[in-house]
């Protein structure tokens, strides 16, 4: 593990920075804002188009006006291409071209270390069963990475989709044996394809970097609906911490982070590879609310918001506001660090703050992101690491209820006892997991698109 | 156990094999089919709804029911066809245009499914011809429409001109949900209804069918 102690695992500090865009090293230090932006409720199509780059014009000039009133130390900026900037791949590389030609003016008129990220959407879902790795939206994604980076993205992202087909169907059933076959076979094998796709497109692109993964559409979209009260809480966590296994495939293959804001898997991955990773909490509230708004900074390296639309607030535009409130939340942080010792207790504080709120924060401590990122480390395939970093969460789960430390419906506590079985009788090896599985799930996925 | 009452636990358990084989037993014994569906599996779906709501179930036993359900209904429907009975409410559901999400959508058939509609899923990335064909041909009561982005929430409004144009908008009940529909948006496209989650859906069908 890059990072082996739990004092160790600090905000703002990676053991391997990361030297990108204009200027910016991420992990050196310091902690960035990243700001994220989107649209207002309106069509995107060919009639509506100017409209659109009017849109990313301004924000990009809110966010970078902002920045410079509050003397940002530095800022990225994150465009989240829509499924119809990725469907058509000029599009998403025009507004890329847009964003970077704001990035390069402020960085010569301010001197402000900056950098662009870009992240094209995984649009291999759009047949059933999706082909991941043939077929027209697989040349459409891979164009529209390509463009980007030609356009000037400074780091490549992207929250990739690979066994969600199966995850989703087994999620909402709570069927264990098929969220472990989707997060741990079928996930880990379209990540290691993909991103070795990834990083050729990053190498004929000097520049740009090989960024990061999410497990968005697995893990947060169980943390979201456990918030709607329509899945278990404990569950919700426990996926987070096994989708850390398919998260960290991208680096795996080359990639050199930063690791996505929504990847609240984040820190494993820091502890694991030593690469700097983007967190999103209490200022993400723009986007959804949140389990664990102060925990998720205390090992952060870039602090984002997630998602904000370009709508009109009483202070201004809100892509402004929510950069004026990650701006404010990095001072505080980089202030306190400037202090001996004192970045080891804010990350305390933020950690006390939250970690025994939900089941979502017991896993994202310090102490328990050290604990899983061990456990993965001392298993062999993605297979047996996704069982193991399930085990670990289970553990510091029932620990916590042990403990008196967390407090949990008699309901949650059933489906803790019934992961801990569970997890105990996977078959040894995925093989025999993958001939099970495709009695039940054969016709939602495409076996060769993941090797099988 | 009664037939009755093992087809109502086995729906409640979320059960589908022993549900069949309630069904099955029932029927063998002469039950009529729409007394087991008034006097078992509508009461235990009541149940599972009341459950839900209290949050002493989640999404997950709420599903299993439903296809615990399904299971049961699946040796019914033959025979009510036969009979020239049917089920007294059909609802087509979808995704937008334009998106791909359909979890939100999912929960709400399967819960509408669950409270015996016979639900038509068109999928995700629905467009308005496709709503529109399905409303032609299968003539539904209800049209169900999810969408998750912001970008993408314009299609509903889409989708309600082009049923308007084709002349059918005044033939079936419009609902629309997903996290950035809101209920004002819902009056300003000239939908029904709106719900923010699925059991409210559920809620808003019947009472909008009750209406008419």
């Amino acid at each position: 593990m890059a990072i082996p102690a739990v004092d160790g695992l600090l905000y703002g500090v990676s053991p391997h920075p990361l030297s990108c865009g204009l200027g910016l090293t991420i992990g050196g230090g310091t902690v960035f804002p990243e700001v994220n932006f989107t649209l207002p409720p309106m069509n995107i199509a060919e009639d509506t188009w100017a409209d659109v780059v009017a849109h990313y014009e301004q924000m990009a000039g809110h966010i970078l006006r902002r920045a410079v009133a509050l003397g940002v130390p530095g800022i990225v900026l994150e465009f989240e291409l829509l499924p119809a900037m990725t469907d058509r791949p000029e599009w998403g590389a025009e507004i890329t071209a847009v964003l970077k030609r704001h990035l390069t003016a402020f960085h010569e008129k301010h001197h402000i270390g900056c950098a662009l990220r870009v992240t094209p959407t995984d649009i291999r879902d759009q047949q059933k069963p999706p082909l991941m790795r043939t077929g027209e939206p697989w040349q459409r994604l891979r164009r529209s990475l390509e463009l980007c980076a030609e356009a000037g993205a400074d780091i490549l992202s992207i929250e990739s989709i690979g066994g969600k087909e199966v995850h989703d169907h087994a999620l909402m059933y709570g069927d264990f044996s098929g969220i472990v076959f989707a997060l741990g076979v079928l996930a880990p094998r379209d990540m290691s394809w993909l991103w070795r796709q990834i990083g050729s497109i990053c190498a004929a692109h000097p520049g740009t970097v090989s960024g990061a993964d999410s497990a968005c559409g697995f893990a947060n979209t169980a943390m979201q609906l456990a918030h709607q009260k329509m899945l278990p809480e404990v569950l919700a966590a426990v996926v987070r911490v096994m989708s850390s296994v398919r998260s960290l495939a991208a680096f795996e293959q080359g990639a050199v982070g930063p690791s996505k804001d929504c990847a609240y898997e984040g820190p494993v991955i820091k502890a694991i590879t030593g690469y700097p990773i983007s967190m999103e909490g209490k200022s993400a509230s723009c986007a959804h609310f949140s389990p664990v708004g102060n925990i998720a900074a205390a090992m952060c390296d870039l602090w984002s918001n997630e998602s904000v639309q370009n709508v009109r607030l009483l202070s201004g535009s809100a892509p402004e506001a929510f950069t004026e409130l990650l701006a404010y939340d990095c001072r505080l942080m980089n202030t306190a660090a400037a202090s001996e010792g004192g970045a080891l207790q804010m990350r305390n504080w933020m950690t006390k703050s939250d970690e025994w709120l939900s089941p979502q924060a017991a896993v994202l401590s310090p102490a328990a992101t050290i604990r899983i990122a061990g456990a993965i480390v001392a298993a062999g395939t993605h297979y047996h690491r996704t069982i193991a970093a399930g085990r670990a969460a289970v553990e510091i789960l029932k620990d916590g209820v042990a403990r008196q430390k967390i407090n949990i419906s008699r309901k949650e506590q059933q489906w803790l006892t019934r992961m801990d079985e569970a997890l105990e009788a996977f078959p040894p090896d995925e093989r025999t997991l993958a001939i099970e599985m495709e009695e039940v799930y054969g016709g939602l996925y495409d076996k060769a698109s993941y090797g099988l | 156990m009664a037939p009755l009452n093992e087809l109502y636990d086995a729906i409640l358990n979320g059960d589908a094999k022993k549900a069949h084989s309630a069904t099955e037993a029932a029927l063998a014994a002469g039950t009529p089919p729409m007394e087991l569906i008034a006097c078992s599996m509508v009461p235990a779906m009541d149940e599972v709804g009341r459950l839900f709501e209290a949050e002493e179930y989640f999404v997950p036993e709420l599903l299993l029911a439903g296809r615990a359900m399904k299971s049961a209904m699946s040796l019914l429907r033959p025979l009510l066809a036969a009979s020239g009975q049917k089920m007294s409410v059909r609802a087509v559901i979808g995704t937008v245009k334009g998106d791909l999400h359909d979890i939100g959508k999912n929960i709400v058939a399967s819960m509408l499914e669950g409270s015996g509609f016979e639900v038509i899923d068109l999928g995700s990335d629905v467009s308005p011809e496709k709503f529109v064909a399905a409303v032609e041909e299968l003539k539904p009561h209800v049209v169900c429409m999810s969408a998750l982005l912001t970008v993408t929430m314009p299609a509903m409004k889409t989708t309600i001109d082009a049923l308007q144009n084709a002349g059918l908008r005044t033939k079936v009940k419009v609902l629309i949900g997903g996290a950035p529909v809101t209920s004002q948006y819902a009056k300003e496209i000239g939908a029904d209804g709106y719900s923010e989650n699925a059991s409210g859906a559920v809620g808003l069908v019947k009472s909008l069918l009750a209406e008419v």
